[in-house]
């Protein structure tokens, strides 16, 4: 298992796509929070980074697809899937190496947003005015976030053999999960929203991101990566 | 008996791809399983590696049965799947290194056996490429040691020589008898002579069925029968042939006689005797060899 996961990290890191996207995601976030006028903390007045956390979720909907979309649909295209399948390890091992190599990638994609909690302490007045407790705990909703989505991702790379199909239906997946349930609850009456509501991402990460860790909200999320882990395994049971 | 197939039956939606296919494959024997295209031999290697479920049926790898745990069976089996297919955008040695490890060998034995397997497979000149820079032949050979790293008791070949130029398939034939010396090896192939040249046992099959199995001896006796053809102008009767070897009337009627014999120049010389003593006006004698290409043939399309 250990080597499965190894091998799915260089692999991200042995082509440039890899890179690539990294590279796109920190420049797009950086943008948004120290570039663009309506969003940039710069202009903000305030020391805290309330639009890297509102923001990041967004750029979240189409990285973490583009880094799971390969995972396992690349597999079954080149057929080095009856490879995986014939070994001794279980689906379940194959789904979590692969799982937890995307987690790592997340979290490598997440760990240079560090850096801007550090200058933004050093703009504060005075220097180092900044509310650490509610850094990390936005942060860490956006690490739990990105885990959904990399779950997510892993199930819609289950589908199909093709990768771009696979980006597509986890962009997709992730916008529905992530925005959908918000604007149905919008729409629909009464008592309902309150139930669409709590299916929805963005409210479980909006309440994390206050800086409370809910351990309901934490648990919704852990639920959600169990469901979509499950789904993939499921999926690749039946194939 | 490491390798025991019983019955084994599977549908692909209205198609019957195996249709209870039994036979089995003992250690130091070479197995060739033959049959043309579609057949059912990738099934078969497919569900015995725990890649497809069967219908029904059961296999028997080395005493547990693979079906119910496949699991428990696969770290004894080295598999190299119809095509080859690989991780083209890694390097050989980080590729095995890679294999070994799934199948939970230790990163000593890993060592040890990627050198003994890159020598034995010859691939010292290509080790540090990367596999999608290697041409068809080495590929093939990396796919090899793959299948082989983790010492496996049972070896299953999907079509190893498909696509090789003849230089490369007489490597890997050479390679894959090497191989064979103390495991049970199987590999299918839709060529005859692939099969002569490798295997001591045989199973032929098609549409699924398993028209023929048994050691390559036993099939090439009945196959190393010749038949005669005599033609005369006269009409021929045959109880006259009786000692001879089995006889029947040919298309040409009563004036032609097949005679399907185990020694055919003991059969010519009494053909003539009979000829003369009779004063039959002989048209034509002919021999035509049975090689074990037209018994596989005869075979294949009996049905």
């Amino acid at each position: 298992m250990k080597s499965l996961f190894l091998k799915e990290i260089t692999a991200f890191f042995g082509s440039l796509t890899g890179y690539l996207v990294l590279v796109l995601f920190l420049v797009a976030l950086g943008l948004i929070v120290w570039v663009f006028p309506e969003s940039s903390v710069l202009d903000y007045g305030y020391a805290d980074l309330e639009s890297l956390f509102a923001y990041t979720p967004y750029v979240f909907t189409f990285l973490i697809p583009a880094i799971s979309m390969r995972s396992l649909a690349e597999e079954r295209r080149a057929g080095t899937w009856e490879l995986l399948q014939t070994s001794p390890l279980s689906l379940i091992q194959i789904v979590l190496a692969k799982y937890l190599a995307l987690l790592v990638l997340v979290f490598l994609a997440l760990l240079p947003t560090l850096g801007y909690a550090y200058s933004i302490a050093l703009l504060g007045n005075p220097p180092g005015n900044i509310d650490v407790a509610a850094f990390f705990g936005s942060w860490l909703g956006l690490l739990m976030i990105g885990a959904t989505f990399a779950a997510v991702g892993l199930f819609s790379s289950s589908l199909t053999s093709q990768q771009v199909v696979a980006f597509v239906l986890g962009v997709f997946l992730c916008f529905v999960l992530y925005f959908g349930f918000t604007a149905l609850a919008g729409m629909v009456p009464g008592a309902w929203a309150y139930w669409v509501e709590e299916l929805s991402l963005s409210y479980h990460y909006t309440s994390l991101s206050r800086g409370v860790i809910d351990s309901r909200d934490v648990f919704f999320l852990l639920g959600m990566i169990w469901v979509f882990l499950g789904l993939t395994v499921l999926r690749l049971k039946i194939k | 008996m490491s390798l025991q197939v019983a019955q084994l039956s599977k549908v692909y939606g209205s198609q019957k791809a195996l249709d209870q296919v039994s036979f089995s494959a003992s250690p130091g024997r070479i197995l060739g399983f033959l049959g043309p295209n579609g057949a059912g031999k990738s099934t078969t290697m497919k569900i015995i590696t725990g890649f497809l479920a069967a219908d029904s049926g059961s296999v028997t790898v080395l005493g547990e049965d693979a079906l119910a745990h496949p699991k428990r069976v696969s770290a004894q089996i080295g598999y190299l799947p119809e095509n080859n297919p690989l991780y083209l955008d890694t390097y050989v040695r980080e590729f095995l290194a890679f294999s070994g490890g799934i199948y939970g060998m230790k990163s000593a034995d890993i060592r040890r056996r990627t050198e003994e397997l890159i020598r034995k497979t010859g691939l010292q000149g290509e080790q540090h490429k990367k596999i999608g820079q290697l041409s068809k032949g080495y590929r093939q050979r990396v796919g090899l040691a793959r299948a082989l790293l983790h010492n496996p008791a049972l070896v299953i070949l999907d079509e190893p020589t498909t696509g090789l130029d003849p230089n490369q398939l007489v490597e890997i034939r050479n390679l894959i008898l090497e191989i064979a010396e103390d495991k049970t090896l199987i590999f299918s192939t839709h060529i005859m002579q692939e099969v002569e040249a490798v295997c001591q046992d045989v199973v032929i099959i098609n549409q699924g069925k398993i028209l023929s199995a048994g050691s390559l001896a036993d099939l090439k006796s009945t196959s190393s029968q010749s038949e005669l053809i005599l033609e005369t102008e006269e009409m021929l009767e045959l109880d006259w042939f009786a000692g001879i070897g089995t006889a029947s009337f040919g298309s040409q009627g009563q004036q032609e006689v097949l005679l399907t014999v185990s020694d055919p120049a003991e059969a010519r010389r009494t053909i003539l005797q009979v000829v003369s003593q009779r004063q039959l006006n002989l048209i034509r004698l002919n021999q035509q060899e049975k090689t074990l290409e037209t018994r596989f043939r005869e075979i294949t399309q009996s049905l």
